[in-house]
């Protein structure tokens, strides 16, 4: 299992029954909540292998959608999830489905945000209430939700990366981890940074007005 | 790798308690101060004494209503005076059905090491608390003990069910207690290893078989069974019996079992107590 510290141990402080399907459930909606960057209205929610088969006994599906709300995994609403969600008015249907090669416990949103946005975020609980986001519209990367995280989209073009990064650094920001994948030569390319520091609103606006760059989102860290 | 032998050569040493020696540790590895992790832990003990008052109420139900209620019942008996294995036994028994039970209801607890074994250690802990004079202090210090021992328990091995079974949750739940109310109860840092040790070799070899994948039966009376193994582990240490086998050495041997454990012993709910003709009728009634 490897290095760990006493808190990983003793806790995380969270409503049961499983840190897994209730925990880590939670967290991945928060996730896919913060990708889609807006109160999310509505949705489809797909779950996979051991989500689909035990969900419901571990009330994965009211952990998502308290997620989903903004709710933290120690949150004693979570049980009253789909209730409060149709207060706040965000439906969401659920669906199982086999999703390929992913881990057991994972999800697929398809989500819808008031103001219009559209995601589709996928994402596997990989044990102890850890989590990790592996799609993010069909795009490959690798979100575990510990440091702020940078998503671009972008032409696959040589110094399109030079200039993010000449940026961030002008700005004092430091990139602790970063992975760039591309559809294919000249193509759509992403690129998923991890930072030591917060990436502002001003910041993310300057990236966006760089050449060659589609999109630009910033996910700021679980808890 | 780390060995917990080496953490109570250093305690015997320095004439310090293993959660000093846990504490020292950890200062240094998340570069945290002593009050910080202090406050973090206080945090914790907070949720475990709500969590056990939560559950001895007897009111929630799990979602597929086999669980709630239990807790009261022990406690109810004892507090009648009819306890057939006295206050400590008894108090330890109902605590840790109480917070199983609060965790099968979708309420707050602390895992330790894991939502599903979330029951012994507060369980035992805190039955000390309400039978001996203990501070809120040497409690914390217990928790730091039981969590160091959990890392190590972690890095050798692992204290997950679909990785090692049940002895890796419940069963490394119990050790850890083991050795914190050793240490609660003035034993020394040996004793605490071999607390740990025969608690944890009372545990080998069990299995994972949740009826209907859930952590419900037979994971909630499990953490207190394994609440008195920790208590009965406990008392032979704290009286001079020593484990023949060292505890670094049964971690290691837990980590073999788990991995030649077949798979559907392993939380997938395909083999024990989960394919028995009630556990089958059980999962056929809720899914």
């Amino acid at each position: 299992m490897g290095k760990s510290n006493i808190f990983d141990l003793l806790g995380p402080i969270m409503v049961g029954p499983s840190s897994s399907h209730t925990a880590g459930a939670v967290r991945l909606g928060v996730m896919a909540r913060k990708i889609l960057g807006e109160e999310p209205v509505g949705g489809t929610i797909t779950l996979h292998g051991s989500f689909a088969t035990t969900g419901k006994g571990h009330g994965t599906n009211l952990a998502l959608v308290a997620g989903l709300l903004g709710m933290a995994p120690d949150d004693e609403r979570i049980s009253e999830a789909a209730t409060i969600a149709k207060e706040r008015g965000l439906n969401v249907i659920f669906t199982t489905a086999d999703l390929g090669d992913v881990h057991p416990n994972s999800v697929k949103f398809d989500l819808l945000g008031r103001n219009g946005c559209h995601v589709q975020v996928l994402g596997s609980s990989i044990g102890g209430g850890s989590i990790v986001i592996r799609e993010i519209n069909d795009f490959q990367v690798e979100i575990r939700g510990g440091y702020p995280t940078l998503v671009i989209l972008q032409q696959d073009l040589s110094g399109v990366v030079a200039q993010v990064t000449l940026l961030l650094a002008t700005a004092q920001i430091n990139i602790a981890r970063m992975l760039v994948s591309r559809e294919k030569k000249g193509a759509q390319a992403l690129m998923v940074l991890e930072t030591d520091q917060k990436i502002d609103e001003a910041l993310l606006d300057l990236l966006r007005k760089l050449p060659r760059i589609y999109q630009a989102m910033a996910i700021e860290p679980l808890e | 790798m780390r060995a917990y032998k080496d953490w109570v050569i250093e305690a015997e040493t320095k004439g310090l308690k293993i959660s000093e020696v846990v504490l020292q540790n950890q200062i240094d590895e998340l570069e945290q101060s002593e009050q910080a992790l202090f406050q973090r832990m206080s945090k914790n003990l907070k949720v475990m004494r709500e969590s056990v008052a939560a559950g001895l109420s007897g009111e929630r139900r799990s979602i597929s209503g086999l669980i709630g209620g239990d807790a009261a019942k022990v406690e109810a008996r004892r507090k009648q005076g009819k306890s057939l294995v006295g206050e400590l036994m008894s108090g330890a028994i109902a605590r840790a059905l109480a917070v199983a039970e609060v965790n099968a209801c979708m309420g707050k607890i602390v895992a330790a090491p894991t939502a599903g074994s979330c029951g012994v250690l507060p369980a035992v802990l805190l039955t000390v608390e309400a039978v001996r004079e203990v501070s809120e202090q040497e409690l914390l210090l217990a928790l730091f003990t039981a969590a160091g021992l959990g890392m190590i328990i972690a890095e050798r091995a692992n204290v997950s069910g679909a990785e090692g079974g049940c002895q890796a949750e419940i069963g490394s739940a119990a050790a850890m207690a083991a050795a914190a109310v050793v240490e609660l109860a003035g034993g020394s840092p040996r004793q605490t290893a071999d607390a740990a040790a025969i608690a944890l070799k009372s545990m080998l070899g069990l299995v994972c078989d949740p009826v209907a994948g859930l952590v419900e039966v037979p994971c909630v009376k499990r953490n207190a069974t394994g609440a008195s193994i920790a208590l009965a582990a406990a008392e032979m240490a704290l009286s001079g019996v020593e484990s023949a086998i060292p505890i670094d050495e049964v971690i290691d041997a837990m980590d073999k079992i788990g991995k030649q454990m077949p798979c559907a012993l392993k939380e997938t709910a395909q083999g024990g107590l989960a394919v028995t003709p009630t556990g089958r009728r059980i999962q056929a009634d809720f899914l």
